[in-house]
């Protein structure tokens, strides 16, 4: 039990790091919505895990990352906004995995909601692999990105690639997600993405503190939320979701009382 | 496609230039040379292919025809927006996205007349007009270029600054024997800043001294019915 405990604890940090780090990106993006619509895609690539067998986490993964691509590619397409993609995207992936689970009801909720009593060593090492890897390569990434969004013109004369930066990025959001799975579940999962680098922009002058804050609020959230589950002996995703409410609800407070203007 | 022109006395020779966006001509054959160091006025109506020049000779655009830039050219380009307000951005931080030594920023700040104490921590949204447009050619700067495109270099500017940008960036280029390509709306800036002043109307109207652009029959080619001109032979 204190095993399963503390590797929750070790996938926790490594999620709530590079979930806050990414999500920061999200957020000057104006993408929030993405990163939570983008996580239920996976719901087909746990249900078919499973059903047959393998590992649902690679499942889901594999959903998201064959998503991803296709909403970047549908993206340069048609035109259409990431958010429009997503959402067309993310509802028929629902409707498939419920379709999948069938009257599995169990595996289901532990889709939609995570289930830290799964997560082991094996499950540890690996989050804390992807989450160093997503962390270095977005760190690759960032600057360009924000570059994009001051101006795409100015970042196009510098030679970068936003249609390719864009995809990196796509997919680095589909392993956090992935691997984020396992403690808050599909339902929750996005919220990891969205409120803690929501938070650290509110009380952020530049860009250095906002990066790091937010990877610091995504580890305090998702540990927070798994000892009180421990404690309260219930699923953590709610509970992580609660913790980090009540960050950016003192990020508010602090952003008022120290009159911060960004 | 961009390629390199071994005559010495241009910067850049423009020929048969051509954008078409949704088969409907943005710019039509354009042909035109300008030479190093001087300061060139892009000037014409709303929509006359201003900006998509810019984008042309940045190649941000396809486009046909020819454009030749003398060697190997380093070009700064300075967009008439950015959107920096919702983001949490210091001047020291962008600036650094084109060049990360302090002493360099330092310095490029003290040369676009900002107090580089002051600004250097600030968000870049937080800025006054005057103060963005500053940093902004600080950004165009950093890194030496050759050329500079700059994009209404006054927009949202009170008109006391924005004599005293103007000045600044002559002196700036002058200096640093700087290529100035810039578009402005007032003629009257174009006339007492600028050396050449061309102007579009889709295609090339006009091409000439600055002093001219006060002329009525000037003001007439450059913003009356378009009579497009070659202006092949004719440089600046």
């Amino acid at each position: 039990m204190l095993d399963t405990l503390i590797f929750s604890l070790v996938v926790a940090v490594a999620v709530g790091v590079s979930a806050g780090y990414l999500g920061s990106i999200m957020v000057l993006e104006k993408m929030a919505l993405v990163g939570d619509a983008l996580s239920h895609v996976a719901l087909p690539g746990l249900a078919l895990g499973i059903l047959f067998g393998f590992n649902p986490l690679v499942g889901g993964f594999v959903f998201l990352f064959v998503s991803a691509v296709l909403i970047w590619h549908l993206g340069r397409v048609t035109k259409l906004s990431f958010e429009t993609l997503v959402g067309a995207t993310f509802t028929l992936a629902l409707a498939i995995g419920i379709l999948l689970f069938g009257d599995n009801l169990d595996a289901l909720e532990e889709a939609l909601f995570g289930d830290i009593t799964q997560v082991g060593l094996t499950e540890a090492v690996a989050a804390v692999l992807i989450s160093v890897a997503v962390i270095s390569l977005t760190k690759l990434i960032h600057r360009k990105i924000v570059l994009g969004l001051i101006s795409e013109e100015l970042a196009i004369s510098k030679g970068i690639s936003i249609a390719r930066t864009n995809l990196l990025y796509l997919l680095l959001v589909s392993l956090t997600v992935a691997i984020g799975i396992q403690i808050t579940g599909t339902l929750l999962v996005g919220f990891l993405v969205v409120t803690p680098a929501a938070a650290a922009k509110i009380v952020s002058t530049n860009l250095s503190r906002y990066w790091t804050l937010s990877a610091i609020f995504g580890a305090i959230s998702a540990v927070s939320g798994i000892l009180l589950a421990s404690y309260f002996n219930v699923v953590p995703g709610p509970l992580v979701v609660i913790s980090g409410i009540i960050i950016f609800v003192v990020a508010i407070i602090i952003r008022r009382r120290l009159k911060i203007t960004s | 496609m961009t390629t390199e022109n071994t005559n010495d006395n241009y910067i850049l020779n423009v020929s048969n230039l051509t954008v078409e966006i949704s088969n409907q001509p943005i710019l039509d054959n354009l042909n035109f040379k300008i030479k190093r160091g001087i300061t060139l006025a892009i000037v014409g109506p709303n929509g006359a292919g201003k900006t998509t020049l810019f984008r042309a000779l940045l190649n941000l655009v396809p486009y046909t025809g020819k454009i030749e830039w003398n060697g190997k050219m380093k070009i700064g380009y300075v967009p008439q927006v950015l959107s920096v307000r919702d983001i949490p951005i210091s001047v020291r931080e962008f600036l650094s996205f084109k060049n990360e030594s302090e002493s360099d920023i330092k310095a490029v700040l003290a040369s676009v007349g900002l107090d580089s104490e002051e600004v250097v921590d600030k968000g870049l949204a937080t800025l006054s007009g005057g103060q963005t447009r500053r940093v902004l050619i600080a950004w165009a700067i950093v890194d030496k270029p050759d050329v500079l495109l700059f994009d209404e270099p006054t927009s949202g500017v009170d008109l006391d600054s924005e004599e005293a940008i103007y000045g600044m960036l002559r002196s700036l280029t002058a200096k640093n024997e700087i290529t100035l390509l810039l578009i402005s709306h007032d003629l009257h800036i174009v006339r007492e800043y600028s050396d050449y002043a061309l102007a579009l109307n889709k295609c090339l109207v006009f091409f000439g001294e600055s002093k001219e652009v006060m002329h009525p029959a000037t003001q007439k080619l450059i913003y009356g019915e378009p009579i497009c001109k070659e202006y092949g032979d004719i440089h600046a």
